[in-house]
């Protein structure tokens, strides 16, 4: 008996332990393929650089194009997926009747489910064309088109997180409001909604680190130009569209194979960071709330 | 012995659904005193003392039958009126609910949501209130730190304070002590004693202690009937009904 449960014990442990080994080895990749890069380019010039043109002779990696592409899309899908995205969860915690929720918060979480290439796809079969017809526009691959889409596949994570901490607000603070002779409104903006704000904002963190590390469908609907953007109706190239393109003809250990993997450092240490806040955020939320003590 | 009637229930049923939980209750409830609704996990004490404010409007396929009428105006008639009932009819709950807001926010929260601008007034009114909940002295110096941050029995106080501020007539308490210790249940029971002056007083106990020492009038609940009302010394040496007695000497509870 005592030997099974000392293998158990350990099975169990091994498991728990697996995904660390896995970040720490992803960690370790990151930086010994990411570093050598600094060999051929300074960090400021890599950083700040305005010229992304890694296959010319003599090559530039200057990355600003890449990141200001990721920037203008991540707002825009911000823009495209906050207000949809805790207005449901407000609707569904407010009010919508327990039949509603129960259709309603299901077929939300299901817009997760489907595959990014999916929505991709849909983008540019679909959105593209639409948005070159409305705006006139010589491509329907642009920022906006990327926002539009990103923005949709974050609904369900703001959502369905920013519900979830409206509904932890207790009941309580909700009677003993309505009890002082508040309204409906007035107990939604005063009470519930800064009670729960930290767990919204952990919604929203969230939500945008998974619009920053979308992949297949910023290649697909961004249109790819390298260049920094200065509307939303100009194709883009953001950083992670940039890795997936171009990481299957860089040669290995050539400065543009190390460039690749130093984009990806910094993107796994963006998307650390909005993990990191979110995180901090939502213990606050739960200290706040009573709920653990 | 009383000043006439401040609340009058009469022919009172209510039901979740089709469970019917409460059952033809009438009864008075006087101005400045004490009423006691005592009775078993389960008899309806809650619901009972809930339909009083209308706090049961917020659960869905619930139905009244019968009337509740406050200073002879029948609360249940008037429906685009429930606000200003609630601000009347003022509630304490079974556990201390301050919002995660500071002290001083907590208590002139009732006057924001009524519409008070001024600031002078709110803070003069916030002050007064905390004097009379007898928590003043403990939060005068840390008015703006966070309310949670103060022991179950002070949260108590400053719920109770809370609603004193919106000025009701009559207070109602859902087990104000349930979740308390004695020091701060001693506490509570002698603010209710002081409030009484002032306010009708309606308080929901387990305690049968409690009901003893600090009601005027009780009312025992049972399987949702009215068993018995009265006197609370009438009920508590002489009562009338067996089930009543039975309660009261602990054959069950």
């Amino acid at each position: 008996m005592r030997i099974k449960e000392t293998i158990y014990k350990w099975i169990f442990t091994i498991f728990a332990f697996a995904s660390l080994l896995f970040l720490v080895g992803i960690v370790v990749v990151l930086f010994k393929e990411g570093l050598p890069i600094f060999k051929h380019v300074k960090l400021v010039a890599f950083l700040f650089g305005k010229s992304w043109y890694p296959t010319y002779e003599p090559a530039e990696y200057g990355i600003l194009p890449l990141i200001m592409g990721s920037v203008w899309v991540t707002v825009g899908a911000v823009l495209v997926s906050v207000p949809l995205g805790v207005g449901s969860a407000l609707y569904l915690d407010e009010l919508a009747s327990y039949k509603q929720k129960a259709i309603l918060k299901p077929i939300i979480e299901i817009l997760a489910s489907i595959p990014s290439i999916v929505f991709g796809f849909f983008g540019m079969v679909i959105v593209a064309p639409l948005i070159q017809r409305i705006f006139k526009l010589p491509v329907g691959l642009c920022a906006l088109t990327a926002s539009i889409i990103l923005g949709v596949m974050a609904i369900p994570t703001i959502c369905s997180l920013a519900e979830d901490a409206l509904s932890y607000v207790p009941r309580s603070f909700r009677e003993a409001s309505f009890a002082l002779g508040a309204n409906r409104w007035q107990t939604l903006t005063k009470v519930v909604v800064p009670a729960a704000g930290s767990g919204v904002s952990t919604s929203i963190i969230l939500g945008v680190s998974r619009i920053v590390g979308e992949t297949m469908t910023v290649l697909m609907v961004s249109g790819g130009a390298a260049m920094i953007p200065v509307s939303f109706f100009q194709p883009v190239r953001p950083m992670t569209a940039t890795i997936a393109a171009e990481m299957g003809e860089a040669a290995m250990g050539s400065a543009h194979y190390h460039a690749l993997f130093a984009i990806g450092l910094i993107l796994f240490l963006v998307t650390l960071v909005f993990n990191i806040i979110a995180e901090l955020i939502s213990r606050r939320f739960r200290i706040k709330l009573g709920l653990n003590r | 012995m009383h000043n006439g009637t401040r609340i009058k229930i009469s022919n009172v049923s209510f039901y979740y659904g089709n469970l019917k939980v409460l059952s033809n209750i009438s009864m008075d409830i006087y101005k400045n005193q004490v009423t006691a609704i005592i009775g078993p996990s389960g008899c309806g004490k809650s619901t009972f003392i809930r339909l009083l404010n209308r706090m049961n409007d917020l659960i869905t396929k619930s139905k009244l039958e019968g009337s509740i009428y406050l200073d002879n105006k029948d609360i249940y008639k008037a429906k685009e009126d429930v606000v200003a009932i609630r601000r009347l009819v003022g509630m304490v709950f079974q556990k201390p609910n301050p919002f995660p807001k500071s002290i001083y926010e907590n208590v002139a929260y009732g006057l924001e949501v009524n519409n008070i601008k001024d600031k002078a007034f709110i803070e003069h009114r916030v002050i007064e209130s905390l004097r009379k909940a007898a928590l003043w002295n403990e939060v005068k110096d840390r008015l703006h730190d966070s309310a949670l941050k103060l022991s179950g029995g002070q949260q108590q106080r400053l719920c109770i304070a809370r609603c004193l501020a919106v000025d009701p007539e009559v207070i109602l308490f859902d087990e104000p002590c349930a979740s308390l210790d004695p020091v701060s249940t001693k506490k509570i029971e002698e603010l209710i004693l002081e409030l009484k002056s002032d306010y009708t007083i309606v308080i929901v106990t387990h305690n049968m202690q409690q009901a003893a020492r600090v009601s005027d009038f009780t009312a025992f609940l049972y399987l949702g009937e009215l068993v018995e009302f009265g006197h609370t010394e009438k009920i508590f040496t002489v009562p009338k009904n067996k089930k009543t007695e039975e309660y009261l000497t602990g054959k069950f509870g």
